[in-house]
C-alpha cells in the first residue's frame, strides 16, 4: 500500500494533477514506468544463476538437476513451464514447478524436500529455487499456456482450485475472487487481473515468477500466493502445499492460450 | 468444515491419495477434497490461526453460490441478511457521528489482522483500497462503489437532524455488517468481525456524513 501511494506521488510529480484527467494520466504514467523498467529486467541475473544451478553438481549426492523431469521428459526444460502444474506418475501427484523442483532436488541431489519447504523465503535453498524458477520459466517465454487436463487428478485439482478461489473466510471475509473475480478492478492504483478467465488469467498466471522492484526480490508463484493469503488475512499456506497447487491449476487452466511473460517485472 | 455432507468411501479413498484417484467425483466429494486440502495446507502464523478457515453460514453459502455460478435464492438471501442484521450493535451512547479527521486516517490505513501484524495494533479500515472517497486522494480502488459526496448526495446537511436519521442508521449498520443489507456483499463486516471498534466506526461515519469532511466538500 505504501509503495502504491509513493508510486502515485512519483508519477503525479511529473504530470498535471487535474482531477478529471488524473486517473488516466496516472495509469499512463505507471504504464510508462513499467515500460522503462522492462528495458532491463533484473530477473535476467536470476535466470543466469538458475541455469548454472541446474547444471551444477550439488547436494548430498553431488549430482546436477539435468535429469529432472519437469513433465516433458528427463532434462527437457524448454516449454515445460507452460504446461505446469500437471500430474506426475512417479509421485502420483499434481505438481507445480516449485513442488516438482523439490522432488528432483530430493531424488536426484539428496536434499531434504520437507526441510526446504519449511525454509523461509529468501534463505538457504529457497534462494536457489528463485534462480531455478526464473530460468525454467524464461525457457518458456512467449509460449501459450497449455496445462493438461487429461488425467482425472488434473481435473480434480482444477475443481478443488475453483472452490478454493471462491472460498470466503477470515476476519475480512475475503476470497481470491474478491479481488480477482471481475474485469477492470483496482486496489488503490494497482490493476487486478480477473483470474477466472482470459485475458486476465493468462496475463496474471503467466507473469510469475517475477522480479519485484519494490522489494528487489525474485518471487515464484508460491511466494506470490503466500503474500496474497497474508493480505487475505488467511493463515499461512505451506510451500508447495495442495492448496497452492490446486489454485495454480485453476488459474493456469483458465489462462489457456495466454502467452507466458515470466519472469516478468512487477512494481 | 462442513457438517451436512455425506461422504462416500470413494471420496475418502480419493482424499488419501491427494488428487490421485480416478473415479468420477460428485460435488460432495470435491467439497470434501477441498476441505481436506485446506486442513493439510495451512498452519498458524502469528495472529492468523487456522480457525480463520472455518466459514460461518453466510460465507459458506456465498462461496458455494459464487463457485457454482448459481446465485442464492431469495429465501436464503433473506435468511442470511436477517441473521446478519441481528449482529448489528448500535452505538452504546447513541452517538453515531465522530471526527472525520480521525476517520480519514482510518480510511487510509490498510493494516491489521495479517500474520505480520501485532495482536495489539489498531487496525485500519482499508476504505481507500476499494472506494473513492475524497477528491484529493487519487490512489483509490474500484472494487466498491465511489463514496465521493456520500453524505451530500443523500441530502445530509446535518447528521444530527431527524431528517438524516434513516441514512445515518443505515450507514452505521452497513459499516457494522454489510451482509445485513446484501447477503453476499464483498465488503468486510467491519464492526461484526472486530476490524474496527465502535469509536473508529464513529469516526469513519464522520468522514462519510459530516458536511465538512473532504468526502462531502
Amino acid at each position: 500500500m505504501r509503495t502504491t501511494t509513493c508510486l502515485s506521488l512519483l508519477v503525479l510529480a511529473g504530470s498535471i494533477a487535474l482531477p478529471a484527467a488524473a486517473q488516466k494520466t496516472t495509469a499512463e504514467g505507471i504504464a510508462e514506468y513499467r515500460a522503462l523498467l522492462q528495458d532491463g529486467n533484473p530477473a535476467e541475473l536470476f535466470e543466469a544463476k538458475g541455469e548454472d544451478l541446474w547444471k551444477q553438481k550439488r547436494g548430498p549426492k553431488g549430482t546436477s538437476m539435468e535429469k529432472c523431469d519437469l513433465g516433458k521428459g528427463p532434462g527437457v526444460v524448454k516449454g515445460a513451464f507452460a504446461e505446469l502444474p500437471r500430474y506426475f506418475p512417479d509421485t502420483g501427484r499434481v505438481q507445480d514447478m516449485e513442488s516438482r523442483l523439490l522432488t528432483c532436488m530430493e531424488s536426484l541431489q539428496g536434499f531434504d524436500a520437507a526441510a526446504i519447504a519449511k525454509t523461509p523465503f529468501g534463505q538457504g535453498e529457497q534462494k536457489n529455487l528463485e534462480g531455478l524458477v526464473a530460468w525454467i520459466s524464461a525457457e518458456s517465454k512467449g509460449l501459450p499456456l497449455n496445462l493438461p487436463q487429461s488425467h482425472a487428478s488434473e481435473r480434480r485439482a482444477y475443481e478443488v482450485g475453483k472452490r478454493l478461489f471462491f472460498l470466503r473466510a477470515g476476519p475480512h471475509d475475503f476470497a481470491c475472487a474478491t479481488c480477482h473475480g471481475a474485469d477492470g478492478k483496482r486496489i488503490r492504483l494497482q490493476d487486478l487481473p480477473n483470474l477466472t478467465k482470459n485475458p486476465g488469467a493468462g496475463e496474471g498466471f503467466g507473469a510469475w515468477p517475477a522480479y519485484r522492484v519494490s522489494s528487489g526480490e525474485l518471487w515464484g508463484m508460491q511466494r506470490r500466493l503466500n503474500d496474497c493469503f497474508r493480505q487475505q488475512r488467511f493463515p499461512y499456506p505451506g510451500y508447495a502445499s495442495d492448496v497452492t497447487v490446486a489454485l495454480a491449476v485453476y488459474m493456469g487452466v483458465n489462462g489457456k492460450g495466454g502467452k507466458t511473460t515470466a519472469p516478468a517485472i512487477k512494481r | 468444515m462442513k457438517s451436512d455432507h455425506f461422504f462416500g468411501l470413494a471420496a475418502v479413498a480419493c482424499a488419501l491419495t491427494v488428487f490421485g484417484c480416478a473415479s468420477v467425483d460428485s460435488a460432495a466429494e470435491l467439497d470434501k477434497l477441498t476441505a481436506d486440502a485446506l486442513q493439510r495446507s495451512f498452519r498458524d502464523q502469528g495472529i492468523a490461526k487456522v480457525d480463520r478457515l472455518v466459514q460461518d453460514p453466510a460465507n459458506l453459502a456465498c462461496s458455494e453460490a459464487e463457485a457454482s455460478g448459481k446465485p442464492l435464492d431469495e429465501q436464503r438471501t433473506k435468511e442470511i441478511e436477517a441473521a446478519n442484521m441481528k449482529t448489528v450493535r448500535w452505538p452504546s451512547d447513541g452517538k453515531f457521528v465522530g471526527d472525520w479527521r480521525e476517520g480519514e486516517k482510518i480510511a487510509q490505513n490498510g493494516r491489521g489482522l495479517t500474520w505480520t501484524d501485532a495482536a495489539n495494533a489498531a487496525n485500519g479500515g482499508n476504505c481507500y483500497n476499494c472506494h473513492q472517497m475524497s477528491k484529493e486522494e487519487i490512489s483509490f480502488g474500484t472494487l466498491g462503489p465511489s463514496l465521493y459526496h456520500y453524505g451530500k448526495l443523500r441530502g445530509v446537511s446535518d447528521p444530527a437532524s431527524a431528517a438524516s436519521k434513516p441514512i445515518v442508521e443505515y450507514t452505521w449498520g452497513k459499516l457494522w455488517n454489510a451482509r445485513a443489507y446484501n447477503a453476499c456483499s464483498n465488503m468486510p463486516r467491519v464492526g461484526h468481525s472486530g476490524i474496527l471498534n465502535e469509536k473508529q466506526i464513529r469516526d469513519v461515519m464522520g468522514l462519510l456524513l459530516d458536511p465538512q469532511s473532504p468526502v462531502n466538500r
